[in-house]
C-alpha cells in the first residue's frame, strides 16, 4: 500500500494540503507566543470564527472571494477588539491566568457561534473556478486542495520577505531575541506586537475561510486543529517562522498518512512522533533561542 | 349533626360535579397525549424537525380526534444525546403522562431508552433509529417501529450489485455500531453471492476532518464499486469530494439512500448523478398515495418530504387507526398494541403494516439511481422488493 505509487501521490498531496493549514494556524500562535510569551489558546477560535464569517458572506454576497477577502479582515476586527479589553491586561498575569482566560473563551466562542449559527453543519460551496479537477502525474486531484496548498506557501514566502526584508521584520526578529533591548532603543514595542497579535489573527481567520469548502463547519471544529497547531508551534519552536512550516509539514504528513495505515494508532502517531523529536532536539526543530 | 351536614353537602357537590361532567360535550374528555420523543437541538435537529411537522400534517390528514378525545402532542427535546434522551423519555412517561411516544433518531437514544420504555410498559414507535437488535435480540413488547432495521434496508443490496456485475467493492462508514451493522449487512449478502470486498475503511465518528486520505485508499485498491454509509453534512461532503477525486466515472457510488437523500440531493447536484441507493422510501414511488403526499407537503413546506418525514406520517397514521380500532381508549395499553398490530394501509412507501413478530414494519424496499429529474436531482426507482422483513429472530415478547 506504501509503494502504491497512485496512493502515495495523492496522499503526498493531502498531507502538503493539511501541513499548508496548520502552517497558516500555527504560524500567528507561534510568532505570538514567541514575541509576547503568551499563550492564546482562543487562537483555534479564531479559525472557527473564519470559517463562520466565511459561511455569512459567502451566504450574502454569494461568492467565495468576498469571504475570502472579508472574513479573515472581520477575525482581525475580533482579534483586536479582544486584544484590546483582555489581552493586554494579561500579558505580565503569567501564564496561569493567560491560559485560564482563552481556555475560558474557547467555550464562549464555541456557544455564541451555537447561539448565531445552530448546531448543525454548514458548508461553504467551493468557488465555481477551482471547482473541478486536474490530472497530477496521472492522478485526479480536486483543484481547490492545490488552492490550498498554493495559499500556504504564498504566505511563507510572503512571511519570509517581511521579517528577512523589512523594518518591521527587523523590529520582530529583534524582539523574539530580547525584548527589553528593543524597548530600550526607544521602538514602541506594544504597537509592533499588537500588528503582529491582529497579523496572526486574519491568519488564522484565513485558514478558516480557506478550510470551509473542505471541512465541515461546526461547532467545535476549533478543539481538534487548535491541539495539532499547538504541537507544531512547540514541535517547530516557538516563534520561528520556518519551525512553523517545518513541524506544520511533519504533523500534516503524519496525520494524513497515520490515519488510514495505523488507524488504530492514529492519534498516537502524532503525539510519539513529538515526543521522539523533543527528545532529541528540546527546542524545536528550528530553535530561536538557544535553550537555557 | 355537623358531621351529617357536611356529608350532605358533600354528596350534593359530588353529584353537581358528576352532572357537570356527564354534561360536557364530549371533547372535552381527557386529551390522549402522544409523546414527541425528538432532537430539537444536537446533530440530529433537521431531522427531529422534519419529523415534528410529518407527525402534525398526518393530524390534520387523518384526523386528530377519536371517540370524543382530541390527540394533543408533547414534546421532549433528546438532545440528539443518549443521557438526555433518557430525562426526556421519563419526562414525556412522568410529568406528561403520555399515552404513547413517537420519535428516536439517533441509535443512541434508542439504545439508552429501550430499558426503560420497556419497564414503563408505555408505547413507543420507534421514526428512525435502525438498531438491529431493537426489534430482534432486545425486543420488547412495548416498542415498535415505523422507519426500518438496519438490515432490512441493505440486506438485498449485495446479492443486486454482485449481479449487476460489481464483483470487487470497498467499504466505508463511520466507526460506530450504525456503521458497523449497515456494512456487515451489506457483506454478508454480496460475499454470499460470489463478490469480493476490496477493502474497507471506518473513519472515526464525529472527529474526521477530511475524507481525502480515505478516498485515497480507496482509490488505490481499484474497486468495482463503493458502498458507503454517511448521513446529513457528512453525506454531502463525501459525495462532492468522491466526485473531485475523479472517482465517480470510475468507481460505481452506492449506498443506503442516506448518502443522497432527498433532503440534501439537490445541493449535491450534479455529483451525486449515477449514484445507487438501496431505501425504504423515495420521493419519486410512481403510486396516487405518495403523489398526493407529496402534494399536499410541498404546497404546506415548499419542498419534497423526505424517507425521515415519511416514517413519522405513516407512524402517526398507525396511531390514530390504532385508537380508532379502540374507540380512543388508552387505558388497556396492550389492547392498544394489539390494535397497531392489526392496523395496514397503503402509504406513501406503499403497504404498511406492523409485523407481529419483531415489532418491525414490513415494506418495500427501492433500489434507486439519482438522475436528473427537470432542473434538480432525484433518485428514480429501479426495482423494488416488494414487503421486505425482518428474519424471525428467536425475539420472544411475552407482555
Amino acid at each position: 500500500m506504501l509503494l502504491d505509487p497512485q496512493f502515495l501521490v495523492i496522499q503526498v498531496l493531502n498531507g502538503l494540503q493539511l501541513s499548508a493549514l496548520l502552517f497558516l494556524l500555527a504560524v500567528g500562535l507561534s510568532v505570538v507566543f514567541g514575541l509576547m510569551n503568551f499563550i492564546n489558546l482562543a487562537h483555534g477560535t479564531l479559525y472557527m470564527l473564519g470559517a463562520y464569517f466565511a459561511v455569512a458572506v459567502a451566504g450574502a454576497f454569494d461568492s467565495f472571494w468576498a469571504a475570502l477577502v472579508l472574513a479573515p479582515l472581520g477575525v482581525a476586527v475580533v482579534g483586536a477588539v479582544a486584544h484590546v479589553t483582555l489581552f493586554r491586561r494579561l500579558q505580565s498575569a503569567g501564564p496561569m491566568k493567560q491560559v485560564l482566560v482563552t481556555f475560558g473563551l474557547i467555550f464562549v466562542g464555541f456557544d455564541v457561534v451555537r447561539i448565531v449559527w445552530g448546531r448543525l453543519p454548514h458548508t461553504v460551496p467551493t468557488p465555481e473556478t477551482l471547482a473541478g479537477s486536474v490530472q497530477i502525474l496521472g492522478e485526479t486531484y480536486p483543484t481547490y486542495r492545490l488552492f490550498i496548498i498554493g495559499v500556504g506557501l504564498a504566505v511563507l514566502v510572503a512571511l519570509h520577505l517581511g521579517l528577512d526584508r523589512t523594518r518591521l521584520g527587523a523590529v520582530v526578529r529583534a524582539g523574539v531575541d530580547d525584548r527589553t533591548m528593543v524597548a530600550a532603543l526607544g521602538i514602541n514595542v506594544e504597537l509592533v506586537f499588537f500588528a503582529v497579535f491582529c497579523l496572526g489573527c486574519w491568519l488564522a481567520g484565513l485558514a478558516g475561510v480557506v478550510a470551509a469548502p473542505v471541512f465541515s463547519v461546526f461547532p467545535g471544529m476549533d478543539m481538534s486543529v487548535l491541539i495539532l497547531a499547538l504541537i507544531v508551534v512547540v514541535l517547530g519552536g516557538p516563534g520561528s517562522l520556518w519551525g512553523a512550516a517545518l513541524g506544520a509539514l511533519v504533523i500534516g504528513m503524519a496525520d494524513t498518512f497515520g490515519q488510514v495505515m495505523f488507524p488504530a494508532f492514529a492519534s498516537v502517531t502524532i503525539y510519539a512522533l513529538m515526543a521522539a523529536i523533543l527528545l532529541f532536539k528540546p527546542g524545536g526543530l528550528v530553535p530561536v533561542r538557544p535553550s537555557h | 349533626m355537623k358531621t351529617t351536614t357536611l356529608r350532605g353537602l358533600g354528596r350534593v357537590a359530588a353529584a353537581g360535579l358528576l352532572g357537570a361532567l356527564t354534561a360536557l360535550p364530549a371533547s372535552a374528555a381527557s386529551p390522549i397525549k402522544v409523546g414527541l420523543l425528538l432532537p430539537s437541538s444536537g446533530v440530529f435537529a433537521g431531522l427531529g424537525k422534519d419529523q415534528d411537522i410529518s407527525f402534525q400534517m398526518a393530524l390534520e390528514d387523518f384526523g386528530d380526534e377519536v371517540g370524543g378525545r382530541k390527540i394533543v402532542l408533547v414534546r421532549a427535546d433528546t438532545e440528539s444525546k443518549p443521557n438526555s434522551g433518557l430525562a426526556a423519555a421519563k419526562k414525556l412517561i412522568l410529568r406528561d403522562r403520555a399515552d404513547v411516544l413517537v420519535g428516536v433518531i439517533s441509535s443512541g437514544v434508542l439504545g439508552a431508552v429501550r430499558d426503560y420504555v420497556d419497564g414503563a410498559k408505555v408505547p413507543l414507535i420507534v421514526t428512525n433509529a435502525g438498531n438491529d437488535d431493537i426489534t430482534g435480540e432486545k425486543c420488547s413488547p412495548w416498542i415498535l417501529r415505523s422507519s426500518f432495521s438496519n438490515d432490512q434496508i441493505v440486506r438485498e443490496m449485495g446479492p443486486w450489485m454482485a449481479r449487476a456485475g460489481y464483483k470487487r467493492v470497498f467499504l466505508m462508514a463511520f466507526d460506530y455500531a450504525g456503521g458497523h451493522q449497515l456494512m456487515d449487512s451489506f457483506r454478508k449478502g454480496f460475499v454470499a453471492a460470489g463478490g469480493e470486498i476490496a477493502g474497507e475503511e471506518y473513519p472515526p465518528l464525529g472527529e474526521t476532518k477530511d475524507f481525502g486520505p480515505y478516498l485515497a485508499k480507496l482509490k488505490a485498491a481499484e474497486p468495482d464499486a463503493a458502498f458507503v454509509f454517511f448521513a446529513g453534512g457528512p453525506a454531502i461532503k463525501f459525495v462532492k469530494e468522491y466526485a473531485a477525486f475523479g472517482l465517480k466515472d470510475t468507481v460505481k457510488l452506492a449506498g443506503p439512500g442516506w448518502l443522497t437523500s432527498a433532503l440534501y440531493v439537490g445541493k449535491q447536484g450534479a455529483d451525486a448523478e449515477g449514484t445507487l441507493s438501496i431505501l425504504n422510501y423515495v420521493p419519486s414511488i410512481d403510486s396516487a398515495e405518495n403523489k398526493g403526499f407529496q402534494e399536499r407537503f410541498r404546497a404546506k413546506h415548499g419542498r419534497d418530504a423526505s424517507e425521515f418525514g415519511v416514517a413519522a406520517y405513516d407512524a402517526a397514521r398507525l396511531v390514530i387507526e390504532a385508537l380508532q380500532a379502540t374507540g380512543g381508549a388508552t387505558d388497556d395499553r396492550q389492547a392498544l398494541v394489539a390494535a397497531m398490530h392489526r392496523v395496514q394501509f397503503n402509504g406513501p412507501r406503499g403497504p404498511f403494516r406492523i409485523d407481529p413478530a419483531t415489532n418491525n414494519v414490513i415494506q418495500n424496499i427501492y433500489i434507486s439511481e439519482v438522475e436528473k429529474i427537470g432542473d434538480t436531482y432525484g433518485a428514480v426507482v429501479k426495482e423494488v422488493r416488494p414487503n421486505v422483513q425482518d428474519a424471525p429472530n428467536g425475539c420472544s415478547k411475552p407482555f
